[in-house]
């Protein structure tokens, strides 16, 4: 082994810092699921009956369905049983301010730097910070109902704008849409909500922050954001999870709606518990994510840097139904130890002289399986429709993988559609050339990853960017070969 | 008197399953220019690289002493922190980093290891905006991703941009000559004979005789099968370009001189 090698085998072998768990009186229901238990999480957060129905429905779909099985994921059965699927923190009911937000709960989040104090918060950005199932705090809502955005926790949505809720909800994602996005319609607990009216511009990033915290509970949020004509806004979600022993589950959904000539900018940074060097523990990250381009010249960004998770299963997608509408997609994705990650985009070309970008970001370490997976589809009517795909992987030893399965349906003859895919490997040479000007092996390991990165990360905003990068730094530490 | 600046003491090194390097003895004083010529497969590009810490390679016996210290037992950016400096043969692309961003990030390792103060962009600029003149160095080429797509000249001139900008102690410069015209040769002799120092050896490891006639060597080493054969003034190089290699390996292997 080189001493390269030696040192990016130190590097990934850097411990996950959010792994700590808050010690905290929950409130939750028998693990195990069944139409009871759905009724039961409907009931806690005392819902409108349609809604009941609708997770209802979905709950019954759900039975009928088969645990898809096509991913180039491998993992051990999921006892859906076994699941604890709604956990909340005891002293949670409807919070006045954030002065009522749990001691212990608020000591967390400024652990993982997350502080919900207004004042302390980065001035750019609103956050609602969730908690195992439920919302626990949304900051800046004054300021921006001011402006006449919505921005609060999806179940205070359900209460305090049912109409729109109800309009929106299972438009992009219907109840029936996949095995994990039904599993989540019927028994989804929290999530954060975005309205922002005609002409408005958000004048700050939106922000959702995830924490799993309870044992065998799974995660189930739902996100809806709806940016009317002429609005746009940038979201941002982050998200850790204590280190245990066992998997756990994320089902989550996320919906987005651009009206005509909106703009929403979706970005994650997923950071769930990856597990341990051996494989042992880590989060299953099942994800769906879609936006629809529902009005004309409207356009849909998603950016997502993943870092954590034992196992990641997502393909944010646009529906690009109005004419002239844009879906660009970008991501960086890390697998690193024993992670796997099969991720990447669908974007559906529907309405005419649409556009799409995808520029995908795969980086394999350790014995780390990454694979991207993306479909262009462009339909009969979408004329002039554009899309330009790029998927680079890159390799860190000589035990992980990088897979690529693009998949192209195009009904149209006037379409243009570009591939470019790419695979290298971090050389020695290259670690050699960076240590030869004074660089450390670490620092020549994390400079050749974010350069590999760069047309990503230049999408996040600021702040995020750099936090993207050092989160990347860490995944990788170790994993020099 | 004081230690030279390096000295080479019969140094072994093998890389690739065989001995490449069979006893090499040098000894460069500051202020010095030593030219390593020899066929190719002699091992001249090897001793390059094993004096900057290429890991593909194993010294099995000898020692290097830099400033009296062991410099084997220094990791390689121990070695360029120190002021060691190698201009690669064949420079590596690394997509997506801008250059100026590359050599700064190098720069303040070096002077962070010096205990100087880092440079922050202004004044990083300011002197990238002076030495770019010595080499006719465009500006463009600052915001390129290091060496990527860069010409073949194009890359040996960012090597000695990076070394003015370093400063380094020892510069050793890996056939920096193969694959220039005649225009971008002289530019970079230029760019190496305005480093030229009395705080600085160089060590040019080239094939041809061509480069010296723009870089004056005061030392001449002929290395043919891992061996330093002969040693002398810059004569010994015109000697060679006459005669070619062929009449110093004809010859027993004398003691060279020193």
């Amino acid at each position: 082994m080189s001493t390269s090698t030696q040192a990016i085998q130190d590097l990934a072998s850097r411990e996950y810092k959010y792994g700590f768990v808050t010690d905290i009186e929950q409130e939750a229901v028998p693990r195990g699921l069944n139409e009871e238990i759905v009724r039961l999480i409907s009931a806690k957060k005392v819902e409108p009956d349609w809604l009941l129905e609708w997770r209802l429905k979905a709950y019954r779909a759900w039975l009928a369905m088969k645990e898809p099985t096509w991913g180039n994921i491998r993992y051990g059965p999921i006892d859906y049983q076994d699941i604890v699927y709604y956990a909340a923190p005891k002293r949670s009911p409807a919070l006045q301010s954030l002065e009522d937000v749990d001691p212990e709960i608020r000591r967390t989040f400024d652990k993982l730097g997350i502080p919900l104090d207004e004042q302390k918060l980065l001035s750019g950005v609103a956050v609602d910070a969730v908690f195992d199932s439920v919302s626990v705090a949304t900051t800046f809502k004054e300021k921006l109902a001011s402006l006449g955005i919505i921005f609060c926790s999806f179940s205070e949505a359900v209460q305090q704008h049912p109409d729109l809720v109800r309009r929106y909800l299972g438009t992009v994602v219907p109840y029936t849409d996949n095995f994990f996005a039904t599993l989540n319609s019927a028994v989804f607990s929290d999530g954060s909500f975005a309205y922002i009216p005609k002409g408005v511009r958000c004048p700050m990033e939106l922000s959702t922050y995830f924490r799993i915290n309870a044992r065998n509970t799974g995660q189930f949020e739902r996100t809806l954001i709806v940016a009317e004509e002429g609005a746009s806004v940038s979201y941002l979600e982050g998200c850790t999870a204590p280190m245990r022993d066992e998997h756990q589950l994320h089902a989550a959904v996320v919906e987005l709606i651009a009206l005509d000539n909106a703009t929403i900018k979706y970005s994650t940074v997923q950071n769930w518990y990856p597990g341990d060097k051996e494989g042992k523990g880590g989060i299953y990250n099942f994800v769906t994510k879609r936006g629809t381009c529902l009005g004309v010249s409207s356009k849909i960004t998603w950016t997502q840097v993943e870092t954590g998770s034992a196992i990641t299963w997502k393909y944010p997608g646009c529906i690009l139904q109005g004419d002239r509408s844009v879906g660009e997609f970008y991501s960086v994705a890390t697998t690193n130890n024993w992670q796997q990650a099969d991720t990447g985009t669908k974007m559906i070309h529907l309405g005419r002289d649409t556009k799409s970008t995808i520029v995908s970001k795969g980086i394999s370490a350790g014995h780390g399986q990454n694979t991207y997976r993306g479909m262009v589809k462009i339909a009969k009517g979408a004329s002039g429709a554009r899309n330009y795909s790029q998927c680079d992987s890159l390799l860190i030893g000589d035990q992980c993988g990088a897979h690529t399965f693009p998949y192209l349906d195009i009904k149209n003859s006037t379409a243009r559609v570009e591939h470019e895919a790419s695979t290298s490997k971090i050389g020695d040479d290259q670690i050699f050339y960076c240590r030869q000007r004074g660089l450390s092996s670490e620092d020549a390991v994390n400079l050749i990853v974010s350069g590999f990165c760069r047309e990503v990360f230049r999408q996040l905003p600021m702040e995020f960017a750099v936090e993207a990068q050092k989160l990347l730094g860490i995944t990788l530490e170790g994993s020099v070969g | 008197m004081a230690d030279p600046l390096l000295v080479v003491d019969h140094l072994r090194v093998r890389g690739g399953g065989r001995e490449i390097l069979r006893g090499i003895d040098l000894s460069i004083d500051v202020g010095e220019v030593h030219a390593i010529m020899g066929p190719n497969g002699s091992g001249k590009s090897t001793l390059a690289r094993v004096l900057a810490g290429h890991p593909d390679y194993e010294v099995i016996a000898g020692e290097v002493r830099y400033k009296g210290r062991d410099l084997l037992a220094m990791d390689p950016e121990t070695r360029a922190r120190e002021g060691i400096f190698m201009a690669f043969q064949y420079p590596v692309e690394i997509p997506g980093v801008n250059n100026a961003y590359f050599l700064k990030a190098g720069l303040n390792a070096v002077r962070k290891h010096r205990g100087q103060e880092e440079v922050d962009a202004m004044e990083f600029m300011a002197l990238v905006r002076e030495r770019m003149t010595w080499l006719d160095v465009d500006e463009s080429l600052m915001n390129r991703a290091v060496n990527e797509g860069f010409s073949g000249g194009e890359k040996k001139r960012n090597e000695i941009f990076q070394m003015a900008v370093l400063e380094p102690t020892v510069a050793i410069l890996d056939e920096t000559d193969s694959g220039l015209d005649i225009d971008a040769l002289k530019v970079v002799a230029r760019g190496v004979n305005a480093m030229r120092s009395p705080d600085r050896a160089m060590l040019l490891v080239t094939h041809y005789q061509r480069l010296l006639n723009y870089i004056v060597p005061d030392v001449v080493h002929v290395l043919t099968d891992g061996r330093i054969v002969r040693s002398g003034g810059k004569e010994l190089a015109f000697e060679l370009e006459d005669k070619g290699y062929g009449w110093i390996e004809a010859e027993p292997a004398g003691t060279p001189r020193s």
